[in-house]
């Protein structure tokens, strides 16, 4: 019952066997110990589980590891590693815009969508962008501000 | 949760996806985007035995234009119908549409087609389907149909398809000249399914509304229609009483269960007042 899988994951190939009802949130996490995605609801509802399929956000708890077959994949720890979304990480710390840091791999993924599509959205958009993204404690002032702030960085030049 | 176990396969033709499906029955799930299909399993609501992925056969993919009717394909995704000059120009109430349905991370996976046959009460496609008098074509072994939406939506999460049959494409009439659409809806939160929601359709001129449809989400089992609603605004002059009149006849035209989110009467209430938003936005935007 087990399938054959081979993906790309934060540039490196990635050969596996898998059962066709594992996530891929929980394939990244468990057999790949990729453990910066997080899992939340598992119905497609707090964004915790947020990763790149193709390169586009999709929700981690609602793709199959069997429908990634031949894809490729990104997680928070590539994106981290690569240096793409170090503005945002850097904003995120000066506006204090993560407590516990449950949603914040999520949140960093999607917000580097939206500053791709809008490369200085105001603070409306940023919080509609996010509204599929949870945050219990922060409050999300603070995360639209630092979004606010790694858009202003960017357009200056900095990553 | 997880869900239960399942067996998957990702079929290269829409033939094999027949003999799957007469295979295995009531026991398969046709799989497409899944942002409605694995949410329901991981909540095991269900459980089939087989999940067919269909996102294999890129036939059913795409945007076109052809003899008068713009032509989206079952898997095209959300975030492709948002992003589409032709569907902006052709079926603009699904352009405005779009940034009501979900999140960026579900659009991107979630499909026009899975959204249609899913029939959710509260989305807000089959209200657009209404609305704009599409089509559904259908495959199965047997052979092609297609279905106008008004035969479409049967009631909760049910349509016409058939078992063994494969929503392929929905084809919708292009935009003619004088008309204009609106779409808006209340919810709770961004992003939510609506608690009601108003797509609109007429054709304007000189300030006189005909061809007026109105079709409604979320207020019953299925989309509806606002008829009597309609009849009033067809062929007057729109204005402050015709409005008032409009949205009184809402209270024959729909009959809102109560739910978690509102009681039907609260949902009257916002149908009407959508009715007026959506009028006045279509009314004050500039001549097509
Ligand atoms: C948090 C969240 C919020 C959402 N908010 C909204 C919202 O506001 N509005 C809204 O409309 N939707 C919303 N959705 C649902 C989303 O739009 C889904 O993408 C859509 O309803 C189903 O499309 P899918 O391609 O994902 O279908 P799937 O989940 O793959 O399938 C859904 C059903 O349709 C059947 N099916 C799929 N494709 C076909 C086909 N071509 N032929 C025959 N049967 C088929 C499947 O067997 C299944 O029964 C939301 C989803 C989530 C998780
Ligand atoms: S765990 Fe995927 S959206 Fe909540
Ligand atoms: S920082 Fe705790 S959930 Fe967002």
């Amino acid at each position: 019952m087990d399938r054959e899988i081979s993906l790309t994951v934060n540039g490196e190939s990635v050969t596996a066997r898998v059962a066709p009802r594992k996530s891929l949130v929980d394939f990244l996490r468990e057999t790949l110990g990729l453990t910066g995605s997080h899992v939340g609801c598992e119905h497609g509802v707090c964004g915790a589980c947020t990763v790149r399929v193709g390169g586009e956000i999709v929700r981690g708890c609602l793709t199959l590891a069997v429908q990634a077959d031949g894809a490729v994949v990104e997680t928070v720890e590539g994106v981290s590693d690569s240096g793409e979304i170090a503005a945002l990480q850097a904003a995120f710390l000066e506006r204090n815009a993560l407590q516990c840091g449950f949603c914040t791999p999520g949140i960093l993924l999607t917000a580097t969508a939206l500053l791709k599509e809008n490369p200085a959205p105001s603070r409306e958009e940023i919080r509609e962008y996010l509204s599929g993204n949870y945050c219990r404690c922060t409050g999300y002032q603070a995360i639209v501000d630092a979004v606010e702030t790694a858009a202003e960085t960017i357009r200056g030049g900095g990553r | 949760m997880k869900p239960a176990p399942f067996h998957y396969e990702k079929p290269a033709s829409l033939d094999a996806v027949f003999s799957l499906l007469d295979k295995h029955g009531d026991n398969a799930r046709i799989l497409a985007g899944g942002q409605s299909l694995l949410a329901t399993l991981n909540m095991r609501l269900s459980a089939p035995d087989l999940l067919i992925d269909i996102t294999g056969l890129d036939t059913l993919r795409g945007i076109a234009v052809d003899g008068g009717f713009l032509r989206i394909g079952a898997l095209t995704t959300h975030a492709e119908v948002k992003g589409s000059a032709d569907v902006a120009m052709h079926a603009p109430l699904l352009a405005q549409v779009m940034p009501f349905i979900a999140h960026p991370a579900i659009r991107n996976r979630g499909t026009f087609g899975g959204s249609l046959a899913h029939a959710d009460p509260a989305a807000e496609l089959p209200a657009c389907m209404l609305a704009l008098d599409a089509e559904m074509e259908i495959a199965g072994a047997s052979g092609k149909r297609s279905v106008r939406a008004a035969d479409f939506f049967r009631g909760l999460y049910e349509t016409d398809l058939k078992p063994g049959e494969v929503l392929i494409s929905v084809a919708i009439p292009v935009l003619s000249a004088g008309y204009r659409s609106g779409f808006s809806e209340f919810s709770r939160r961004s992003g939510d399914f609506a608690m009601a929601g108003l797509a609109a359709h007429a054709k304007f001129e000189n300030g006189v509304l005909s061809d007026v449809r109105l079709a409604y989400c979320g207020v019953d089992i299925r989309a509806v229609r606002a008829a009597a609603a309609e009849r009033v605004l067809d062929g007057k002059p729109l204005n402050a009483n015709l409005l008032d009149e409009a949205k009184a006849r809402l209270a024959d035209d729909l009959d809102p269960p109560d739910d978690l989110q509102a009681s039907g009467k609260m949902k009257i209430h916002l149908s009407q007042v959508l009715l007026g938003r959506v009028l006045s936005a279509m009314s004050s935007a500039s001549e097509a």
